[in-house]
């Protein structure tokens, strides 16, 4: 299905990412901001002899190029350090947290694509109509809202006005006791609801755009017109024909997605407390936490950028043109 | 300048004059004139004192009042003064982090579009590197390793969000490149300064100009989201800082919208403003949009 070449090269793209974020890292958390065992001791009354004796432990003693050798090491193996306020490997506080904003993140997405490919779709089919320019301005609007704002607001209206929905955490504390797995799972279900309309309210206005400008683009080609020629129904012309070509536009448009509702997670996991990576990532950054924040950093690079390559190949799978060249 | 360049004298004036005459546009624009009075006379007017706290515990998250149009803060401060301040520090920030952005991304967009061979490797790679990189917790990391201060966050915002303009004035230049007119003063003996200077970035310069305007509302919803995650300059006041200090106060929880609303709406007002004016403006300056 893949050209082997293409797909090597792809992967030493990849790898040389990866690399450039690990000494990317490794330049920001070893060497900027001085002595690691100072800002583990937050200055404090340590003697000279027992900095020196860290320092053998972290094994800072060692010149530069061997500490980044090290450093690579460990991030292979799955070493990333042990928190400073949690006592705790880094590794194991980041493995909780994982599963619990990917289905936040799994949640919205489901909602984005879903809605917005419909609103975008529905706009580009009667292009410059009224209700084309209301989605545009619409969209704008909530491309414009601040993701941790609109969740304040959330939260005021169904938590503290109407008093309807949870907005804090994942779980009640009661439903630790709860009976059945489906009270359980209804429990999760209330908790997610502000947190993932919040995520999807503000990532929609860009996907919707996205949709709609591929489509626009696909429609004005001549292969539409034969279809409309054949005599094929309006919806078959922008399904079949529209929208299957458009797809490719809008899969380019991933990568960027997801580095926009990486983001947004952090938002509404900080303003939901909803315990996940991108709340351990706020915490960190107020307690000082810097292998946390570090390892939270490279989780989300990482993320991103294998989901990039996903993109890519989904690309391939989808393009026959750029398969065959 | 050499008959034959298409390149408008004055850019930027043809281009307002577009703006204003779309729908979209003018509001976009209306927006803008609104928030950079508010940010120009409002402080004169409604000057903010942040050592001005109540003096009684009735003063603190005070709901609005003739004496305080919208309530007061966690420490009994005026809110209406702290949002007119706060339009300041977020147009500044966001002016001048987009200053960094775009000078970055032209000069490497220039760079890697006229030069082609290794220079376009090698910048095209470091491109797409920053490119994939999640801008969030890119900013985030920055700021919490270099420090908290009106400069650092300038910086950061600035270094991480040049990419997108380097790629769309490189894709430019590869045309203009190999266009009649580039080509005619190649063959007079122009030098690369001249060219580049004189006959390709006017060119490019209306592109730039769309894409800056997106920038800025994207540095100050950047800027507002750092804040807002305790990441902002403690001594300034913005309309992130003061969410993040309402949050962290529990304004939310207590009911006091009056904290919450005005430096959100704040936000909004002026990155639609620059959203609105920004699509309009890509609409008409975009060579690849224009025919639609």
């Amino acid at each position: 299905m893949f050209r082997i070449g293409y797909l090597a090269r792809k992967v030493a793209v990849l790898a040389a990412t990866l690399l450039g974020v690990a000494t990317f890292n490794f330049a920001l958390f070893r060497v900027l901001p001085g002595d690691p065992i100072r800002l583990m001791a937050r200055a404090g009354n340590l003697t000279p002899e027992a900095i020196e004796k860290l320092r053998g432990v972290f094994g800072l003693d060692e010149p530069l190029p061997v500490q980044y050798l090290l450093y690579l090491k460990s991030i292979v193996t799955g070493d990333l350090g042990t928190s400073l306020t949690y006592r705790r490997p880094v590794i194991d506080i980041v493995a909780e947290r994982m599963a619990n904003t990917l289905i936040l993140l799994v949640a919205a997405t489901l909602v984005v694509v879903a809605i917005g490919i419909a609103l975008g779709v529905a706009a580009a089919a009667r292009r410059g109509s009224r209700r084309d320019t209301s989605t545009v301005i619409t969209s704008l609007v909530f491309w414009s809202l601040p993701t941790f704002w609109t969740g304040l607001i959330l939260v005021f209206i169904f938590g503290v006005w109407l008093a309807v929905l949870p907005v804090s955490g994942m779980t009640s504390p009661a439903s630790r006791f709860a009976s059945s797995g489906t009270d359980q799972l209804l429990d999760l279900a209330t908790h997610l609801v502000l947190p993932t309309i919040t995520l999807a309210l503000v990532d929609i206005g860009q996907f919707i755009l996205i949709t709609r400008s591929a489509l626009v683009d696909v429609l004005t080609e001549d292969y539409i017109l034969t279809a409309k020629a054949k005599g094929l129904s309006r919806r078959a012309v922008v399904w079949r024909h529209g929208v299957r070509n458009a797809l490719l536009p809008i899969v380019t448009a991933t990568a960027l997605y997801v580095s926009l509702i990486v983001g947004g997670a952090i938002q509404v996991e900080t303003v939901f407390s909803w315990p996940g990576m991108g709340r351990l990532m706020y915490d960190a950054v107020l307690r000082r936490d810097y292998p946390i924040l570090e390892a939270t950093f490279l989780i989300f690079a990482v993320t991103v950028i294998v989901a990039n390559l996903l993109s890519d190949l989904l690309y391939q799978v989808l393009d026959p043109r750029v398969r065959e060249a | 300048m050499t008959a034959g360049v298409p390149a408008s004298a004055r850019p930027g004036s043809a281009a307002v004059r577009a703006l204003w005459s779309d729908r979209i546009g003018r509001t976009g624009v209306l927006l803008l004139a609104f928030t950079a009075l508010v940010a120009i006379f409002g402080p004169l007017l409604f000057p903010f004192d942040p050592g001005a706290v109540g003096a009684s515990s009735a003063d603190i998250l005070a709901p609005p009042d003739a004496g305080h149009w919208l309530g007061t803060d966690e420490l009994g401060r005026d809110v209406f003064r702290a949002t007119v301040e706060g339009a300041r520090i977020s147009l500044l920030v966001g002016l001048t982090a987009t200053a960094v952005s775009i000078v970055i991304g032209t000069l490497v967009g220039l760079a890697a579009g006229y030069r082609l061979g290794v220079v376009d490797a090698v910048l095209m790679r470091l491109t797409d590197f920053f490119l994939v990189l999640p801008t969030l917790p890119l900013t985030i990391t920055l700021a919490a390793v270099v420090g908290q201060s009106l400069g650092v966050i300038i910086l950061v915002i600035g270094l991480t969000s040049w990419p997108g303009t380097a790629r769309i004035v490189r894709s430019q230049v590869l045309s203009l490149r190999e266009r009649q007119f580039v080509l005619r003063v190649r063959a007079l003996g122009a030098t690369d300064r001249r060219i580049v200077g004189r006959h390709i970035l006017p060119n490019v310069l209306p592109l730039i100009f769309a894409n800056t305007v997106l920038v800025i509302a994207g540095s100050i919803l950047a800027e507002a989201t750092l804040a807002f995650l305790g990441l902002g300059d403690p001594t300034r006041v913005s309309w992130g800082t003061m969410l993040h200090f309402a949050f962290v106060a529990g304004a939310t929880g207590r009911g006091a919208w009056w904290y919450i609303l005005p430096p959100g709406i704040g936000i909004v007002v002026v990155v639609l403003g620059f959203a609105l004016a920004g699509h309009t403006l890509d609409r008409i300056l975009n060579p690849r949009l224009r025919s639609r």
